[in-house]
């Protein structure tokens, strides 16, 4: 049986959103004065298909501790295959955290319509409360993926 | 920028720092002087003040002053969504000869303090993470120049009721072309149906008939009928659009510059039983406007005359959630007027209005009084305690309520005709909505951007909205939003061009090793080819077919495509101030 500490550690989350679809609906959470943890910041980027892998993997460096991504999906009005190609840098991220030894549960997506309110605020809080169960970011790569 | 600025790491630049109080709408949550204070000590960061409101005139003005005299070079304001004030501050940068893409909006009032109300301390270290990671977005900003392109001199109107008619009158005046896009086989929506009305008492075909003259006097206006808009594509300012009309094989195709949806709305239908619907005598708001207006001299009913009716005002409006929460603003005029025009024809006529508040504002309010004078009884309930419908042994109604004036007493009280004061709902438009990727508010209404900044505007950029498909409004208030959207499509297509946002893709060709298929295949707008420089195969962007989606920038294996405004440098320095410990 494991005994639950309380550290009082608030885990720190980087959302991605997009200007026109996922924002808006971020921004309509806040409108309506949902609350969600505070450790929560958003970045703004035309389209989920433009973020880099590497960009993820350098928020977990720089000690955030999770990172989640609103993409746009069939919502997108500039790219088809947006859910498609959001999905391959979610991929290619996860292999970046692979070998860095962070826990792929540190990372998710979800798409966000411009009025998802209600979804955003309810991510926000399950993500949060998966982020405390797994404690505080360590990039440092475990020993077994070291000796390999 | 000064020549002492690090071209790479952008160290030396003038910022300045804005945070705004929003009223208390910011500072009430967010401790706005200690965001100051923390930004005060960030590098390149000359100026870090707060403001009241930093939309206002004299603020804006003071801004441009701080910017030529402290010789700023970036600006960063933190105030509310840029969605509102990205264009003001930019404005402001412009005024001040600061490149206007050297300036930044931080959103710490929906994305920070209205978010987090219940956490102040919380708030304020995320201002601060979020104000920082805009000044190094800023710090690496380079200057830019709007793109500019051609814009077509013609809007869709899509719906002919009153709003659109008025709208495609408006903008054939102002010298566009229009094409009318109705659904139904004539022109004239919800109010051709409707008999006199406030305050003229001309009828709402009369005023519908009279719109379609008009419309028949300007050749610039094409008129679509028994037409839908199936498809839209192609950019701002030079929309392609497909529309199926019936009986035809052959889309039309029209090329427009702006569209202006003006879909209306549909009635609340109450459910059999809400309110005794579904028993004879227990009519809608519409049903009896009607039977009103189908009529002359004393009102009868099903062949017995009509000696007193009962009104229950707000069915189907202002409910508690899930049901419909907002008021539709025409309905307690719309009942007041009906009432004053039936007892114009019978004296006798006993009529009890029970309301939770009678909202007949502005000009409405002289019906108001006039119907009290004639003898309507008006009854308040409280919230919580509807009446109740119920027919009685003789086959008359029987209304239950309790009245508020009278102590909260409960009256029972005999009716010939009980009419349900209905509202408006929205119009379910599916296929239309997706089309036009329209946002739908949560009362399932089209959204504006603002209400009264950008109130015809939405977040599709040159496709505004008019009349009842964004929120319930009465005849006149439709009419001036049809007329919004005439102003909004003047300033837009007028010119002739637009300016457009340069943050486009760009190749770093010292970077690129001219691979080139995988961007090449990766962009569905064929934005991207390949070019000679120096002897050497290298990717371009072509700014003007490029759409900024920044699809190509996570597939060059080289890193040498940007997306300007999102550098891979502006994205890691961000993330970087982001990450920082919020109070160092």
């Amino acid at each position: 049986m494991t005994t639950i500490v309380e550290t009082g550690f608030k885990p720190r989350i980087l959302v991605f959103s997009t200007n026109n679809i996922s924002d808006p609906g971020i921004d309509l959470a806040g409108s309506r004065h949902m609350h969600y943890p505070a450790q929560v910041s958003t970045m703004s980027v035309p389209c989920s298909s433009g973020l880099k892998p590497g960009w993820i993997l350098h928020a977990f460096e720089q000690g955030l501790d999770g990172v989640f991504i609103g993409s746009d999906g069939d919502e997108c009005a500039l790219l088809d295959d947006c859910g498609k190609r959001t999905g391959s840098i979610i991929a290619q991220a996860q292999e970046l955290m692979k070998a860095k030894g962070i826990e792929p549960q540190r990372l998710k997506m979800a798409a966000l319509c411009s009025v998802c309110a209600e979804p955003f605020v309810g991510y926000m809080r399950e993500f949060s409360a998966t982020l405390t169960k797994l404690g505080p970011i360590s990039t440092a790569a475990p020993a077994a993926a070291v000796a390999s | 920028m000064s020549e002492q600025v690090d071209a790479g790491t952008g160290e030396g630049r003038r910022i300045g720092v804005f945070i705004c109080h929003c009223g208390g709408n910011i500072s009430d949550y967010v401790d706005v002087a200690k965001v100051r204070d923390a930004l005060k000590d960030e590098p390149d960061v000359v100026v870090s003040e707060t403001e009241l409101f930093a939309c206002s005139d004299g603020t804006q003005k003071e801004m441009v002053q701080a910017i030529k005299d402290k010789k700023l070079d970036g600006l960063v304001v933190a105030s509310c969504s840029p969605k509102l004030h990205q264009i003001t501050f930019q404005g402001v940068s412009k005024r001040a000869d600061l490149n206007p893409y050297s300036y930044t909006q931080v959103n710490v009032r929906e994305q920070c303090s209205w978010a987090h109300t219940d956490d102040h301390e919380g708030a304020t270290e995320k201002a601060i993470g979020l104000v920082r990671a805009g000044v190094a977005k800023t710090r690496l900003s380079r200057p830019l120049e709007p793109l500019v392109v051609k814009t077509l001199p013609k809007t869709m109107v899509v719906g002919g009721g009153v709003a659109g008619l008025r709208a495609a009158i408006g903008l054939a005046d102002i010298g566009l072309g229009v094409v009318i896009v109705e659904r139904a086989s004539t022109l004239g929506g919800w109010v051709a149906e409707l008999g006199p009305m406030f305050p003229n008492e001309h009828s709402g075909r009369e005023q519908i008939d009279f719109l379609i003259e008009e419309v028949a006097k300007r050749p610039s206006i094409t008129i679509l009928t028994d037409a839908e808009l199936v498809s839209k594509s192609g950019s701002f300012g030079n929309y392609i659009t497909e529309v199926r009309v019936k009986g035809q094989d052959q889309m039309v195709t029209a090329e427009v510059g702006t569209i202006v949806v003006a879909t209306g709305f549909d009635t609340y239908q109450p459910e059999v039983g809400e309110f005794g619907y579904g028993i004879e005598g227990v009519l809608t708001l519409p049903e009896f406007t009607k039977l009103v207006d189908g009529s002359k001299g004393p009102l009868i009913y099903k062949d017995k005359p009509v000696r007193t009716i009962a009104y229950v005002y707000c069915v189907g409006n202002r409910q508690p959630a899930p049901g419909n929460e907002y008021c539709s603003k025409f309905c307690c005029a719309a009942t007041v007027h009906a009432s004053l025009k039936i007892a114009a024809r019978d004296s006798e006529l006993r009529q009890y209005h029970l309301h939770r508040d009678i909202r007949t504002y502005g000009k409405f309010e002289l019906m108001y009084s006039e119907s009290r004078e004639r003898g309507s009884v008006y009854m308040k309930f409280p919230d919580e305690t509807p009446p109740s419908v119920a027919k009685m042994a003789d086959g008359r109604l029987a209304v239950t309520v309790v009245d508020t004036q009278t102590g909260n007493e409960e009256l029972t009280l005999p009716a010939d005709l009980v009419v349900l004061v209905t509202g408006m709902v929205p119009r379910k438009n599916q296929d239309l909505t997706s089309v036009l990727k329209l946002p739908v508010g949560v009362d399932g209404f089209y959204n504006e951007i603002h209400p009264k900044l950008r109130p015809v505007e939405t977040v599709v950029a040159g496709v505004m909205i008019a009349g009842a498909c964004q929120s319930p409004k009465t005849l006149s208030e439709s009419v001036a939003s049809g007329l919004a959207a005439v102003t909004q499509s003047a300033g837009i297509l007028l010119k002739g061009f637009a300016e457009l946002d340069p943050l486009v893709a760009t190749v770093d060709t010292e970077a690129c090793t001219g691979c080139t298929d995988k961007c090449l295949a990766s962009c569905p707008y064929d934005a991207i080819t390949t070019v000679d420089t120096d002897g050497r195969k290298v990717a371009e962007i072509s700014a003007a077919v490029c759409k900024g989606c920044g699809g190509c920038v996570p597939i060059c294996p080289e890193n040498a495509i940007d997306l300007l405004g999102y550098t891979d440098a502006q994205m890691r320095a961000s993330i970087d101030s982001l990450a920082k410990e919020p109070v160092s």
